[in-house]
């Protein structure tokens, strides 16, 4: 068992649907493919979801209730991934409430997962509630996902202040679409982050390719071909505190393609 | 020809659109969220402005009005009374002010908002 203690992260947003739970099977995948030890929380009670990213659901015998409860070890609880075995997942009861769980139960929990791993990741639930002061309780970092539209960036920015200066917190600009940005048609990275004034982490951008391989129960940070893949990655390395650039996401254009845009039709 | 430049080089669109809602709702909800320091502001304000001319303390109220593009400020501050030109010192005096004594009882409040009204100089 490691002397020093892990860092325990929540990836959080207030607003629901940003892709919290992808993010945050993605950068656990990839935080693990460095060699590091990752243990994945699902801290969304009643509405569990991070095992079916992960592919896992078929495996989940036990839920983190079923360990702050008393009823099942931690080893019997933590689920390892199919893909790699320094990743594992302790998934939420789904057929229970998010009141049902005590913070100090939660905090100390997260504390005993600090103990075994490298980095614990936790799942924040959508709204500010329970389920979310829950969620941080535990962490001592808060990672926030924000998507580029009004309401995402107003909730981030209710969670910012809530957070208060204790997490750190950095902004991963999700589900970016270069081709509206382009176009004007919307927000921009430094858009949301003039608000927000956030350290960036990284944009990822909306692709297909997500949705496909969340499909699949896969990861797309198991492979490190993809642009997408590859950013999760550089997140990873930033995370570990390597000096790298926060991974972007291309929107700029070309005064001659904004010509062919127009000539080409509307824009 | 300007919707042909506007379409070449300034894209006004609804990326533009979102910005700006997206700055005016965080204003307001920063606000909402600040009560505190919005009566601070209001104490402040009252302050400044009775180094100048007597303000009604009791009747001053501010506001913030949600329009489409913009959100505003607005300040009612009833005015009881102003110093004749020559009597004003030329330096702002020390905070400290007149307690305010309505000139006529029962004086129709103001309706009209960011506008001094000048109501008749309470007797010395």
């Amino acid at each position: 068992m490691p002397a020093a203690r892990g860092r325990a992260i929540v990836i959080t947003s207030g607003k629901g649907g940003v892709g919290k739970t992808t993010t945050t099977a993605n950068l656990g995948t990839a935080l693990a493919m460095r060699g590091a030890r990752v243990a994945l929380v699902d801290a969304d009670v009643g509405l569990r979801n991070l095992d079916i990213v992960l592919g896992l659901e078929s495996r989940v015998k036990h839920h983190l209730l079923d360990v702050i409860e008393g009823g099942v070890t931690l080893d019997e609880a933590l689920v390892p991934s199919k893909y790699n075995e320094s990743l594992m997942l302790l998934a939420a009861a789904q057929n229970r409430e998010k009141d049902e769980v005590p913070t100090e139960a939660m905090t100390a929990l997260i504390e005993r997962l600090r103990e075994r791993f490298d980095y614990v990741l936790v799942d924040c639930p959508a709204g500010i509630e329970h389920g979310f002061r829950n969620a941080v309780a535990g962490a001592q970092e808060a990672i926030v996902v924000c998507t580029p539209e009004v309401s995402a960036v107003r909730d981030v920015d209710r969670v910012i202040g809530l957070l208060g200066n204790r997490f750190k917190p950095q902004l991963i600009v999700n589900r970016l679409r270069p081709q509206l940005v382009k176009r004007g048609k919307m927000l921009s990275v430094e858009d949301v982050n003039a608000i927000l004034r956030l350290p960036l982490l990284g944009v990822i951008a909306d692709e297909p390719e997500i949705i496909i391989t969340t499909n699949k129960g896969e990861p797309l940070a198991l492979r490190r071909d993809g642009a997408t893949g590859a950013a999760y990655h550089v997140m990873a390395a930033k995370i570990a505190g390597e000096d790298v650039e926060a991974p972007t996401v291309e929107t700029r254009d070309s005064f001659f393609g904004r010509i062919g845009a127009f000539f080409g039709g509307k824009a | 020809m300007i919707e042909f430049f506007k379409r070449l080089f300034g894209p006004s669109d609804s990326g533009a659109t979102a910005k700006q809602r997206l700055q005016l709702v965080l204003m307001t909800d920063h606000l909402a969220l600040a009560p505190e320091m919005i009566d601070a502001m209001k104490r402040e304000l009252v302050e400044v402005i009775s180094r100048y001319v007597e303000v009604d303390r009791e009747k001053v109220e501010v506001d913030f009005e949600r329009h489409d593009h913009a959100l505003a400020m607005m300040a009612n501050v009833p005015i009881l009374g102003v110093a004749r030109p020559s009597e004003r010192a030329p330096e702002p005096p020390a905070p400290a002010v007149v307690a305010a004594q309505p000139v006529a009882a029962g004086a129709p409040p103001l309706q009209q908002r960011k506008r001094r009204k000048k109501t008749q100089r309470a007797p010395a």
